[in-house]
């Protein structure tokens, strides 16, 4: 075989290759992204009904409370100036409290409530997720983030 | 003063390096030899004053010195004495200067050990390594200077996160910024070779090492990242697909891709430019993964507090880092002439692929990573990508790498006959198709499809490099364990290193597919004198009862395991608060064993002495990491081989004069 038809040979089959990828993960990404709302979005009806999405905000205060079975936990979660009640089963992240900055993944029910399967929370106490900081920011309440801010140690941007 | 000194030296440091990228480069190119004898002194110099500045910030550790701010942040004075070195590096400003006194103890290294290279070659790779500790010294003294000062004092430091106070996560960093600076290593032979438009085999051979190091130390890093996390965290999953972990995945997918593509350019001279590009890649993914880590533009459990200002100054260096680069190759590359011609079956053919598959899973991953940012761009919305997505990108590909892994050093270099490799490997081939059916029987996989074609696939490569290494020592005419000693401490190094890394890679199968479709969880809620039964194991719960620690305070779970009637674990899984900052950790106690772990993390006390907690059961998890460690001695193996070192027989003579303009 000559040189040049090796390269042709090798040239198409790396453009086979890369073709038939990209569609692959393309296709699988659509089924597997999950899309940020905030509370306010969830309460004027953003948020898709048939798939898994995610909401995020901070954790209202005094509104964790255990259900009799011992892992599920009902809360609510706002932006300071929507709430969405959220219910998860299971344990939850170390760094999870009321106050702070959460995410939870899930789907909400028909009776509103949002039935989380994944909550998340940080490994570091002063790390605010960036979508959380962003709603938190339209919904023009940057008093809340400040006061979160300044109850920390020794802050991190102490300057 | 202390603190003033290491600022000092970080910008003396900072001063030698702009010499060392000025003078040897410089001299290399107009062929003046004593700027090129400075390449040397500079690369000691340079590690001598960011060593001074690193020992600078572990006194202040030592000290408690709060009136550095970055001390004050990260430890505390009941912090325990290891960790209190460990935080040097358990925060944004410590880690960058880590990563500084690795690139330049690598500097020297090159320096020390390239004593066989031309001079003009070693001032070039050293004066390249010092425009990339401009970027970074740079870096540090404008946006984040480990030694700027708090006022007024704090009585007490912040502490270091708990979850960084762990043996495990002491070495890892270290472990993965020797991976990632090392990769500036072959970066820095790439670039040089590009300047003296010398791109060769003996090119190939001195590169080699130095990349297979970085490649050992990168794996050996993440491997301990994926241990800390499984047993750290508490939620015993060993990879999360975070955009902090893909960061140092890439680097070492393309690394991987590289030390095989090295393979070729050296025994065969072909694929240089590829070479070339791969270098340059695996070290512009070891900053774009230090962009993302820092930058905080990716939500990632990893994130260390962020700040734009950073992100901004790694963009613009990552830019005129690739961007450079890749106007130099562009420039340089169609000079390189085209190496050795081979045939569609050959071992090159298997390495293309090898490379394809490597290159097509480094692409998925950035993809994946970057994805909401790509959204966030186009308006289409904030999203995430879960891990199922990254997971069925990783099976989807990881089969065919497996089989061609099993050809590949089968196949002769330049031509092989079809034919002569279906009668070496027909038996691996049809022993692995026994090892699938046997492990398809429903009594040993459940109805699970990965299962068996993951064991098959483990079970072929070890069935294959065998049958290769019994092929290698056919025409020794000894017995076959001296022959295989006689090879193994004679020229056989890499190939006895190839093998051990690609058994390794058998191991990670079997691990990775058996805790993948085995494993069991289970959060439940537990009162003292419970029992529960999980994968033929039975969980009794003693209660709980507070326990102190030197900075922390727990409540500490006791849990008897066992097995039948025989009792086989007793496990204390802690709820910590830490002192210093208050925050909670949980601590998961491991039953670890060889064929499977017994992991119980607790959750939160729910009242008259009943906690939620998490049991589960994860069957071959060691061998993940197994897996790992073998792939880095493998490639601990090959470096030695002793190809890398007779070149050095005849060094300690003077590079002639001669030898100034390559």
């Amino acid at each position: 075989m000559k040189a040049r038809q090796k390269r042709l040979i090798f040239v198409g089959l790396a453009l086979v290759g890369v073709a038939g990828a990209t569609s692959l993960a393309l296709s699988a990404l659509q089924s597997n992204i999950s899309y940020f709302f905030s509370p306010t979005q969830v309460m004027a009806s953003e948020h898709p009904t048939d798939a898994v999405f995610r909401v995020g905000g901070l954790v209202v205060a005094d509104t964790l409370e255990r259900q009799p079975d011992g892992l599920t936990v009902h809360f609510e979660v706002t932006d300071n100036a929507a709430v969405v009640p959220v219910s998860y089963t299971g344990i939850l992240p170390d760094l999870f409290s009321e106050g702070q900055g959460v995410v939870a993944k899930g789907r909400i029910g028909t009776d509103g409530v949002f039935y989380a399967e994944e909550v998340l929370a940080k490994h570091d106490e002063s790390y605010m997720p960036p979508e959380v900081a962003d709603t938190l920011q339209t919904a023009h309440v940057d008093g809340v983030v400040e006061q979160t801010t300044a109850s920390m140690p020794a802050g991190s941007k102490t300057q | 003063m202390i603190p003033e000194l290491g600022h000092l030296a970080l910008i003396l440091a900072l001063l030698l390096a702009v010499a060392q990228a000025a003078f040897p480069l410089a001299g290399s190119l107009s062929g003046n030899r004593p700027w090129m004898t400075m390449a040397r002194p500079l690369a000691y110099g340079q590690l001598v004053f960011i060593a001074i500045a690193f020992l600078a910030l572990v006194e202040a550790f030592l000290t408690s010195d709060f009136s550095v701010l970055y001390v004050a942040q990260h430890s505390n004075s009941l912090l325990p004495g290891i960790y209190k070195i460990s935080a040097v590096w358990g925060g944004h400003e410590g880690s960058l200067l880590l990563w500084a006194l690795m690139m330049a103890g690598w500097g020297a290294a090159v320096a020390l050990f390239s004593r066989n290279l031309p001079l003009p070659v070693v001032a070039r790779v050293i004066g390249v390594m010092g425009l990339v500790a401009i970027g970074f010294l740079l870096f540090m003294l404008l946006t984040s200077n480990p030694f700027e000062r708090l006022f007024p004092v704090p009585p007490e430091g912040r502490d270091l996160n708990p979850l960084l106070q762990d043996p495990g996560l002491a070495i890892h960093p270290p472990m993965l910024y020797m991976g990632y600076v090392g990769f500036s290593v072959a970066f820095a032979f790439a670039i040089a070779a590009l300047i003296g438009g010398k791109l060769d085999a003996a090119w190939a051979r001195w590169s080699r090492p130095w990349t297979t190091v970085a490649w050992v130390f990168l794996t050996i890093g993440i491997a301990l990242g994926s241990w800390w996390a499984y047993y750290e965290l508490g939620w015993g999953g060993w990879w999360f697909w975070d955009p902090v972990e893909n960061a140092s995945l890439m680097p070492w997918l393309v690394g991987t891709a590289l030390i095989h593509s090295l393979a070729v350019t050296e025994k065969r001279a072909a694929f240089k430019s590829w070479t070339v590009l791969l270098a340059i890649s695996a070290f512009s993914l070891s900053l774009l993964g230090t962009f993302l880590v820092r930058s905080g533009v990716l939500t990632s459990v990893h994130a260390f507090a962020t700040d734009p200002e950073r992100g901004l100054f790694i963009l613009i260096f990552l830019c005129i880092v690739i961007g450079g680069s890749l106007a130099l190759y562009a420039w340089r590359a169609p000079d390189v002439s085209e190496g050795g011609r081979f045939d569609l079956v050959s071992r090159e053919s298997a390495l293309i692929l090898n490379n394809l598959i490597f290159v097509a899973f480094t692409v998925l991953v950035l993809f994946g990573t970057l994805a909401p940012l790509i959204y966030e761009a186009f308006n289409l919305g904030k999203i995430s990508v879960g891990f199922p997505w990254f997971n069925k990108m990783f099976v989807a590909l990881a089969p065919f790498l497996a089989l061609i892994l099993g050809i590949g050093p089968a196949a002769r270099w330049k031509r092989d006959e079809p034919w002569r490799l279906t009668k070496m490997l027909w038996l691996a081939f049809a022993l692995s198709i026994g090892v699938l059916v046997l492990s398809s029987l429903p009594a040993s996989s459940g109805n699970d499809f990965w299962v068996p074609i993951g064991i098959a696939l483990a079970a072929w490569l070890l069935f294959s490099h065998l049958t290769i290494l019994r092929e290698r020592l056919k025409h020794k005419k000894r017995p076959t364990w001296e022959a295989l000693k006689a090879d193994f401490s004679g020229n056989g190094r890499s190939f006895y290193g190839m093998v051990v890394a690609h058994l390794g890679v058998a191991v990670f199968i079997v691990g990775v597919t058996m805790v993948s479709n085995h494993q069991l969880e289970k959060d439940l809620r537990m009162s003292p004198g419970d029992s529960h039964e999980m994968a033929g194991y039975r969980f009794e719960f003693l209660g709980a009862q507070k326990v102190n620690g030197p900075n922390y305070r727990a409540d500490e779970g006791h849990f008897r395991v066992y097995r039948g009637d025989r009792q086989i674990a007793d496990l204390h899984p802690q709820k910590r608060s830490y002192l210093g900052g208050g925050m909670p950790m949980t601590e998961a106690a491991i039953d670890a064993g060889f064929f499977r772990d017994i992991y119980v993390s607790l959750g939160e006390a729910v009242g008259d002495g009943d906690w939620a907690l998490r049991l589960y059961y994860k069957p071959y998890v060691r061998w993940i990491w197994l897996g790992a460690a073998l792939m880095a001695l493998g490639g601990a193996i090959a470096v030695t081989d002793r190809r890398y070192r007779t070149a050095r027989v005849h060094s300690s003579a003077p590079v002639p004069a001669d030898g100034v303009r390559a």
